[in-house]
């Protein structure tokens, strides 16, 4: 579904990314982890071309990313993404957040678009908050509209930038589970994320980046029970002593 | 002090014999209102263009976007109302040039008047735009490209939206000094409001009252205008937006 | 097609020096009282005596009213007017300059005070507090801890209001003063060559005023790095 091969980011003399190859299946759920600044949030970008790179290749369903004759918005708009900052539109209802790219992108009919984002809503158990706006909500209600936003569009796939990281923790699980729902439904995901007890749980593999390079990427057992590298060592066992 | 305050004068019949000196202030108010409300209209659509001009991803656009904000912000206003009224009908092409020389006065001031302040305001609401555009989180416009909207959606439907919201207090202030810089055009000759006093201390001997009437008429407008638009501030308020309180 | 004709300028270029002096003089003269004033103005506005606050805010909000323009026909037109009869100033005695840099130092002021305000409610309430703490009283607590953090943050604002007064001294066109910009354009109707002596003129100020700001800009960036 999601390919990765050989790709090299740099901003001016700043290498990024290097050498990064990896896939995800269909139905697979794959975690990127890694240091903070190891270029994580920039590969998720490139997968669906919100960063340009300068060398190497991403095929999603088999289209070629980096093409410049791809039409990226169209692409995008059935490859769902969730933000670290929510990043939901303020001025909108939450309604109307989940009802404007069906309308103006997929054009479907608001009335259409309507009933499924209410459907998405009350799949992410917020039904009762449509009428509002998302200032006037919860962090942790914020992100489970902007994972029914992204779901409004019937995406093949769905990439996931530390979804969790600017959440309370008493918030974590209430997207968490939403997340696990949907890989339980065979949903493709690439997340983000530090949440190790859901890699455990949920992903099929884990990818571990550090200086911009994937460093490992193995299954998840092997991940977790005998890593390869010094550095993702480091990592798990600073990451597990909480 | 030997100063004989007189209010009544306003009503005495003025010099040029038709109406009262009362009247004289009337046509300046007229004059200063439609002049800076037809400039604010160019100025707003102006303005929010080259606003956006400046945070586009292409480097010649954002460029002249940003030239035009210079030359607008660097020149005094009133050497560009000089050269709105004076210089640019000598460069236009002749006929052009001889038509705004043969019209009407009054047409050829406010015209000039107009373009002056409409660019010169347009200059500043760029400004305010671009701020407004760049200070909204840079993850929004990412969030509205992901979700599979063009750049123009995305600023139609995201960036735009929100930042015309949070440049709403901003272009208050801009909007009462279009009014206050309007007065710079009785200098060509235009009988706004500030000419307009200045013809009444000529033709009446009060020069006091004359002045505190037309000082007080742009207290009004200052007043008025506030109240308008902290009803417009108060429309576009985005619930739960910090900020937007 | 308008033939231009450059001539007549190298001839103007002393009186245009000597109005630039004019211009220059008004300014410097109105940012220092401005400022100075402003400042006092900003405290008054931020203190708890409620009459002197009342005063500043009332101050402030009034000269925000009106327009420069009017503002300095007040000064040219009334106040001479107005000091003959009180303090038997004599008749048509010259005052403009005087008018000028008043009129604008007050009117300015009100802009500098809001500036300041701004600037001294950035500092945060804790720093007073760390002052009042250290047993400063209010004097030294403002001139030691909170005014030089305040006009550390303000100068790149300060600065630009100074390049807007330096435009805006322009308009003592309406008193015939022979500023830069009244010597300009006298010596074009003289010569018969407006159209060349504005453009001049707006050009020396652009080159001016963009330097300028291009200054503080520089500043401003050097400020939030260091
Ligand atoms: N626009 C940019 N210009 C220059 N360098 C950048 C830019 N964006 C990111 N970087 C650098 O690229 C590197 C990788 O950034 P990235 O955001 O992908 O890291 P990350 O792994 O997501 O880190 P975090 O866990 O903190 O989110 C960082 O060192 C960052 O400083
Ligand atoms: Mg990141």
């Amino acid at each position: 579904m999601i390919s990765i091969n050989n790709v090299n980011k740099h901003y001016g003399a700043f290498q990024v990314l290097t050498d990064c190859t990896t896939h995800v299946n269909k139905g697979e759920v794959v975690v990127v982890c890694g240091p903070s600044g190891s270029g994580k949030s920039t590969l998720i970008k490139c997968v669906n071309g919100l960063e340009p790179f300068q060398s190497g290749g991403i095929t999603v369903n088999g289209v070629a990313v980096g093409d410049p004759k791809t039409n990226l918005s169209k692409l995008r708009s059935h490859v769902g993404m969730v933000f670290q900052n929510f990043e939901l539109f303020p001025h909108m209802s939450i309604a109307k957040n989940l009802s404007i790219a069906q309308t103006k992108v997929l054009g479907r009919d608001l009335a259409e678009a309507e009933v499924k984002g209410l459907q998405l809503l009350d799949r992410v158990g917020l039904k009762a908050h449509a009428h509002k706006f998302p200032g006037q909500l919860s962090g942790g209600q914020q992100q489970r509209v902007a994972i029914a936003r992204a779901l409004a569009m019937d995406p093949i796939c769905m990439l996931f930038d530390e979804p969790t990281s600017a959440l309370d923790p008493e918030m974590i699980n209430e997207v968490l589970d939403v997340m696990t729902e949907l890989a339980q439904e065979g949903m493709t995901m690439m997340c983000v994320t530090h949440e190790m007890g859901f890699a455990k749980r949920v992903a099929h593999r884990v990818v571990f980046m550090d200086h911009g390079r994937i460093v490992e990427d193995d299954s998840k057992e092997a991940f977790f029970d005998s890593p390869r590298s010094e550095r993702a060592h480091q990592f798990l066992a600073k990451i597990l002593q909480h | 002090m030997a100063y004989n305050w007189n209010w009544e004068v306003f009503l005495q019949p003025s010099a040029t014999g038709s109406g009262t000196y009362f009247d004289w202030m009337v046509y300046g108010f007229k004059t200063t209102i439609g002049l800076s409300l037809t400039a604010w209209l160019i100025a707003l659509l102006l303005g929010a263009l080259v606003g956006v001009l400046r945070t586009v991803p292409n480097k010649l656009l954002s460029g002249i976007a940003a030239a035009y904000v210079e030359v607008f912000r660097n020149i005094p206003l009133l050497v560009q109302l000089f050269l709105w009224y004076f210089v640019l009908p000598e460069l236009l092409p002749t006929e052009l040039g001889n038509a705004f020389k043969q019209s009407n006065p009054f047409v050829q001031q406010f015209l000039s008047s107009m373009l002056c302040l409409g660019l010169f305001t347009s200059a500043r609401v760029a400004e305010q735009v671009r701020s407004g555009i760049e200070s909204l989180p840079r993850g929004q416009k990412n969030a509205g490209l992901a979700i599979g909207f063009t750049l123009p959606q995305t600023y139609r439907y995201v960036l735009l939206p929100m930042a015309f919201r949070l440049v709403v207090p901003p272009l208050t202030s801009e909007f009462l000094n279009i009014f206050k810089n309007s007065a710079v055009c009785s200098t060509i000759g235009l009988l706004e409001l500030a000419a307009q006093g200045r013809q009444l201390v000529d033709y009446t001997a009060q020069p006091y009252e004359s002045f505190i009437a037309v000082t007080l008429a742009y207290v009004v407008i200052n007043v008025t205008v506030m109240v308008l638009m902290r009803r417009v501030e108060a429309r576009v308020r985005v619930p739960g937006f910090i900020g937007g309180k | 097609m308008y033939e231009f004709d450059w001539s007549s300028i190298p001839g103007a270029l002393p009186f245009l020096a000597k109005g630039m002096l004019v211009s220059l003089e008004i300014m410097v003269a109105a940012v220092v009282i401005g400022i100075v004033w402003g400042t006092l103005l900003a405290m008054m506005r931020l203190s708890s005596i409620k009459p002197l606050s009342w005063f500043a805010a009332g101050y402030v909000n009034t000269f925000r009213a009106i327009p420069l323009v009017m503002v300095l026909l007040w000064f040219f037109l009334i106040v001479p007017h107005l000091l003959e009869q009180l303090l038997g100033v004599p008749r048509g005695t010259d005052m403009r300059l005087g008018s000028a840099i008043a009129g604008f130092a007050l009117f300015e002021a009100a802009y500098y005070s809001e500036i300041i305000r701004a600037g001294i409610q950035s500092v945060s309430k804790g720093q007073m507090a760390a002052a009042s703490a250290l047993g400063m009283n209010y004097w030294q607590s403002m001139r030691l801890v909170v005014l030089p953090q305040a006009f550390r943050n303000m100068v790149p604002l300060l600065l630009t209001q100074g390049i807007i007064l330096f435009q805006d001294t322009s308009l003592v066109y309406v008193s015939a003063l022979a500023d830069f910009f009244g010597t300009a354009s006298k010596v074009g109707d003289r010569d018969g060559r407006l159209v060349e002596m504005l453009l001049f003129a707006g050009a020396v100020y652009f080159v001016l005023c963009f330097s300028a700001s291009q200054l503080v800009r520089f500043y401003q960036k050097r400020l939030k790095t260091a």
